[in-house]
């Protein structure tokens, strides 16, 4: 691989400082963290600077983490692809519990618009500077965001699928 | 304009409202879909038309959204098998066996070679229906319906070996953790075998019929181009992206089961209008036929699944007389099987471009998070930006060539 991952995490740790941490090789893509702030010009630097170059938008995605600090409630995860080179990577952002918002990059990337609008549509998180910010797989008089932790998908009285049953430990994933 | 037409508060009204001819004639909105035979699947676009040009689009989708992300998160992972055949119906096997892969290298588990090119014979003959289908449809769209019914059988065939295969034909759940769930008959062998000989005469056919045909040309030439750049922006893959002249094909990229045993090429188009979209399918098919050969030949023997007691249900004689067995089959199907915590992105070279599963896991039984990536739902959004200015007939081909799976599409 021609584009090295210490590179990157020099390239990036030397314009943005703290806000960007947790660089580590996932499995076989390299993933860090970027402060809610900065993630924008995060990405912006990696599509655009000539020798990093991630040109394509391959995914944005939210998770919820009802179990996390205030802080950290919420992620949007970025996939970005280098074609060129053959390198994905994953940059991850965590937003607050209340009226979760991000920045849109909507600018950067034209496919960012309905991954985005279903990022808001399933768990409500905003996405500043999007210009159509709607629901676009549920209807629009819904009300709530059905892939936050707490919507419920069965009768929550169930026990026949508790882990503990079977002796099983859960690890709280940040 | 009627108030039962278009709600005032329309973004449309105001567009009507303000280019409104002395003559009293005015822009008007046409209402295509959600159920329109010629969308072939359950779209909904509300275009504004200046007589019979469209100015613009507002596409509505979720017609048919099922909540599998919500699904995924209370299923153990064999069961989540099922709802990926339901998003690609018209290559349900390469949804199947993407997740499998998925799930493989979340456990990281070797495949036999054997599966593994077993996998690549099926995954190639579903591409083959995928592009059958969008291609005979659109022939279909303008006006050739000769072609379609010539090579539609072939699907039928196909379905016959998946039939053989697993014993279901549209929604297969083919495999398992670890390979397939037996190995093929020698009847699949031969239906295959029968495939072969008797589909590419017919393709060829099909070729004939459309590529140098001068109605087909003209409706199709310079119908919805795209240039590279704006489809990479758009976030296109497959070979909707290739026919704008960019050969990204995952299965070259990041080869997964065993591709790079396997000789083809990628078929680029130019200008990433509809006519190139239809050559760069037609060029595929051959390039899947090729690859399914070169399977067949090379096809070693030996086990088709993983030596992998804590996620492959053991043989049914054995779960009756043997109590380790049993205990597996027990376990298994309850979805109690061991799981490590991790996060994981697989991507696959579906029907429609890069299919791909991000999968968090936290040690359960279900899926923290699973996150399909859709190509049709993030191709489709420049749907509006490509029939702009166009005919409406136009719109309707454009539509049909970029292959677009409302189950895909609304997951």
């Amino acid at each position: 691989m021609a584009l090295e991952t210490t590179y990157i995490q020099e390239k990036l740790s030397q314009k943005f400082g703290s806000n960007v941490l947790n660089f580590e090789m996932k499995r076989d893509i390299f993933s860090l963290e970027a402060t809610s702030e900065t993630v924008h010009e995060v990405i912006q630097t990696l599509k655009e600077d000539e020798s990093l170059n991630f040109h394509f938008l391959t995914d944005v995605c939210g998770i919820h983490f009802p179990d996390n600090d205030e802080n950290h409630q919420f992620a949007v995860v970025y996939h970005l692809h280098n074609w060129i080179e053959n390198m994905r990577i994953r940059v991850t952002t965590f937003l607050k519990g209340e009226n979760p918002e991000v920045s849109s990059i909507i600018d950067l990337f034209t496919s960012a618009n309905w991954m985005e609008r279903e990022t808001w549509d399933f768990y409500g998180i905003n996405f500043i500077g999007h210009p159509q910010l709607k629901r676009i797989l549920n209807m629009d008089e819904m009300v709530s965001f059905p892939m936050r932790k707490e919507f419920p998908l069965e009768d929550s009285g169930r026990t026949d699928k508790d882990d503990r049953f079977f002796g099983r430990t859960i690890k709280q994933i940040k | 304009m009627s108030e039962l037409l278009l709600p005032p508060e329309h973004r449309y009204a105001k567009i009507i409202e303000e280019t409104r001819n002395s003559d009293g004639s005015e822009l008007t909105i046409l209402n295509l879909g959600p159920t329109h035979p010629a969308t072939h699947g359950i779209f909904q676009n509300i275009l504004l038309m200046d007589g019979e040009r469209i100015i613009d689009a507002e596409p509505t989708i979720g017609y048919i959204h099922r909540a599998f992300e919500k699904i995924a998160e209370n299923r153990p992972f064999y069961q989540i098998n099922v709802l990926t055949d339901r998003m690609n119906y018209c290559s349900s096997p390469i949804n199947n066996m993407a997740w499998w892969m998925t799930v493989e290298k979340l456990l990281k588990i070797e495949v036999p070679k054997r599966a593994q090119y077993l996998r690549v014979i099926v995954m190639e003959l579903a591409r083959i229906t995928d592009h059958l289908i969008c291609n005979s449809i659109l022939g279909v769209d303008t006006g050739a319906y000769t072609g379609f019914l010539y090579v539609f059988q072939f699907r039928e065939k196909v379905y016959e070996i998946y039939e053989e295969i697993c014993g279901a034909r549209l929604t297969t759940n083919m495999g398992r953790i670890g390979g397939f769930e037996r190995d093929w008959s020698e009847e699949a062998f031969r239906k295959l075998d029968v495939f072969l000989t008797d589909f590419p005469v017919a393709w060829k056919e099909f070729e004939n019929l459309f590529e140098r045909n001068r109605i087909f040309i003209d409706r199709t030439v310079n119908v919805g181009p795209l240039t590279a750049e704006s489809a990479m922006d758009y976030g296109f893959t497959g070979p909707n992206l290739r026919a704008a002249g960019i050969d990204y094909d995952v299965r070259k990229a990041q080869p997964y089961s065993s591709y790079e045993d396997f000789e083809f090429d990628v078929p680029v188009g130019k200008s990433g209008d509809t006519y190139d979209r239809f050559c760069v399918r037609n060029a595929e098919v051959w390039e899947s036929l090729k690859i399914i050969r070169q399977a067949l030949d090379k096809l070693p023997e030996g086990p088709i699944h993983a030596d992998v007691p804590d996620y492959y249900l053991p043989p049914k004689e054995e779960v009756y007389n043997n109590m380790e067995a049993l205990i597996y089959h027990f376990k298994i199907v309850m979805g109690e099987v061991p799981v490590p915590v991790d996060e994981i992105y697989h991507a696959v070279e579906g029907g429609n471009g890069e299919l791909g599963f991000y999968l968090i896991t936290d040690g359960s039984r279900t899926p923290y998070r699973l996150h399909f990536r859709r190509p049709c739902f993030i191709y489709y959004q420049a749907y509006p930006e490509m029939i702009k200015g166009s005919m409406l007939s136009d719109a309707i081909v454009i539509l049909s060539s970029l292959n677009v799976i409302a189950g895909e599409l609304d997951a």
